[in-house]
């Protein structure tokens, strides 16, 4: 039996957990050609590469159809409802930094907290009768911080991409989205607001609770454990 | 999982005693509009509801509850006073409980009727005490029309008691808005700057947006305002927390906001309310010594309750939901009613709860 390895297929994140992993002495690789997605794992028998798009590794996780996985901790608190009763994080691998935010207009000169977003929200709805819209993709993450934080009178719209041109289009009054180094908000005329900060979120190795283990994966998984140098303590 | 086999005997029967006041039966349709139900509750209730549509009525929703088609429908069509009834099931997303059920039946009973509220909101108590006969049950009561009237009467601007009375439903930020108020929060330092007239000028940006510059400039101007007013005095505040913390048996808990009143003139009325609502279910035979009053019940779960609110529990049980709840939700008629409203009360209880009340005795 094996156990499985779930990582992001493509670009700079697949790399990077490719290096993160040989530094580790388990070295990941892609066999054949580009466009197949099949690899190889070295370094540590009975390992078996999965290669996934970010965004369906939390699924994969929390379906146990993979022990580990590599994805962003947004995507993981976003697409599980109680993630910690299915997944547990392992290790945050220092790279893949983004931050989710809320940002408004910056001409809003009158806005700049959560208190102030939801006052912004209460005149706009009373003015033109509809609910304040954010534009975002993360309607989970933002509508839970958002009843946290008290913030009534919004709406959210789904925003797939381009989130921050949804407000010169005047398809959203404001966005939640990720930002990893805050350029394309300042060349779209928006802030941060001070106090928006939703989650900041890293690449990270995220186990599933949900996996099954048959006859010598226990001991595969406590090597693989000990080579990822976490301290995590083994459970039954 | 409940049998339903067990669960409907309890559900016609329950029918059966709210049908027997000559209450009209009605069966709302499963698929509610969504759009009715995201203006009055926000995006939260998609947390709570399911969310499905087709290409021809858009986005729909599997009733979360019955009060608002029913309201509707009697805005609409019915005529004043009116009884209703309802037996049915209602579909719950739980994405933080999710050992709680996510559909199950509720049977309610709903009044319109403005001629005596106080005869209704008794009314529909005793009825659902009668519901829940043979298990033994602790009733908690309370009134959110006492809170809105104290804050209606604070002695402040307008725009304040509206931005308070806009969070009476959500107590935590409720609470923050009165530290505000009453200067007790500390200014962020960009508010300060802009108040000193040392923040982002509005003309040196870019505008963009549907968020107008008027409607900007008439922030800024409200916040000077604001900054200007005096803050609402410790004494006033000191009564809102004395109010917020009655929480007794019910007698003790009147003659405690009849002192509070004293000082509180504004919640006089609705003291008297109260006190005439103990007395007529007492008229009605319910021991009201047996009875809990907490002056802050039914804030978070129940938010378009603006009156009478109550609870019912499984003594026996406390690790339950409560087997039934209702309240008055005069203002909710006045949304829905195009120019017109109707006080208006109503309770859901929950059959398969009582259900398995009974099997814990």
């Amino acid at each position: 039996m094996t156990i499985k390895l779930g990582v992001p297929s493509k670009g700079r994140l697949m790399e990077k957990t490719f290096d993160w992993f040989a530094a580790r002495g388990i070295h990941l690789s892609r066999s054949g050609s580009d466009r197949e997605y099949a690899a190889r794992v070295e370094g540590l028998e009975g390992v078996e590469l999965v290669l996934l798009s970010a965004g369906e590794i939390p699924r994969e996780l929390d379906a146990g159809r993979i022990h580990f996985g590599v994805t962003g901790t947004d995507l993981v608190r976003e697409k599980l409802a109680l993630w910690a009763r299915s997944v547990e994080e392992i290790e945050s691998m220092g790279f893949g930094h983004a931050d989710l935010i809320i940002a408004v207009p910056k001409c809003w000169v009158d806005v700049d907290t959560l208190d102030d977003l939801d006052a912004a929200a209460a005149q706009f709805r009373a003015s033109h009768g509809f609910r304040l819209r954010i534009a975002t993709k993360y309607h989970r993450l933002i509508r839970s911080f958002l009843r946290d934080a008290g913030v009534a009178d919004y709406q959210l719209v789904d925003s797939q991409g381009a989130t921050e041109g949804t407000i010169k289009n005047q398809t959203a009054e404001a966005v939640a989205d990720i930002t990893s180094s805050g350029e394309t908000l300042r060349a779209n005329h928006l802030k941060v607001l001070s106090d928006g900060l939703v989650l900041g979120s890293q690449a990270t190795l995220f186990r599933s609770r949900m996996a099954k283990l048959h006859n010598d994966d226990q001991m595969i998984m406590d090597k693989f454990l000990s080579m990822v140098g976490s301290k995590v303590k083994e459970s039954k | 999982m409940d049998d339903i086999l067990d669960i409907l005997p309890e559900a016609s029967r329950i029918r059966e005693i709210f049908r027997n006041t000559g209450a009209t039966v009605v069966k709302p349709s499963i698929l509610q509009d969504a759009g009715t139900l995201l203006d009055l509750y926000g995006e939260d209730i998609r947390t709570r509801a399911y969310v499905t549509s087709d290409p021809i009525r858009g986005e729909l929703m599997l009733r979360p509850d019955f009060t608002v088609p029913i309201v509707q429908r009697h805005m609409q069509e019915g005529a004043d006073p009116a009884r209703y009834t309802y037996a049915g099931k209602v579909f719950r997303r739980q994405e933080e409980n999710p050992d709680r059920a996510s559909e199950y039946i509720q049977v309610g009973y709903e009044i319109f009727d403005g001629s005596n509220l106080a005869a209704a909101d008794a009314e529909i108590f005793s009825l659902v005490l009668q519901a829940c006969d043979g298990v033994p049950v602790r009733s908690v009561t309370g009134d959110i029309g006492i809170l809105m009237a104290a804050v209606a009467g604070l002695n402040t601007t307008e725009r304040r008691k509206n931005a308070l009375m806009r969070h009476i439903w959500r107590p935590k930020r409720f609470r923050t808005l009165l530290e505000r108020f009453s200067g007790k929060l500390s200014v962020p330092p960009t508010r300060a700057a802009l108040l000193a007239g040392k923040g982002e000028a509005l003309t040196g940006v870019p505008h963009i947006g549907l968020r107008s510059l008027s409607e900007i400039q008439e922030r800024v101007d409200a916040l000077t305002q604001d900054a200007a007013t005096a803050p609402i005095s410790q004494n006033e505040i000191d009564l809102i927390s004395a109010l917020l913390s009655v929480r007794e048996r019910a007698d003790f808990a009147l003659s405690h906001l009849r002192d509070l009143a004293v000082d509180m003139p504004s919640i006089s009325q609705k003291v008297a309310q109260a006190a005439r609502r103990f007395d007529a279910l007492d008229a009605r035979g319910v021991d009201v010594t047996a009875l809990q009053f907490e002056a802050s019940y039914g804030r978070t779960s129940m938010e378009y309750y603006d009156g009478f609110v109550f609870g019912i529990y499984a003594a026996h049980m406390p690790e339950i939901a409560p087997i039934a709840t209702g309240g008055r939700y005069d203002a909710l008629t006045e949304r829905l009613g195009q120019g017109r409203s109707i006080p208006a009360v109503g309770a859901v209880v929950r059959p398969h709860l009582l259900f398995e009340a009974r099997q814990g005795l």
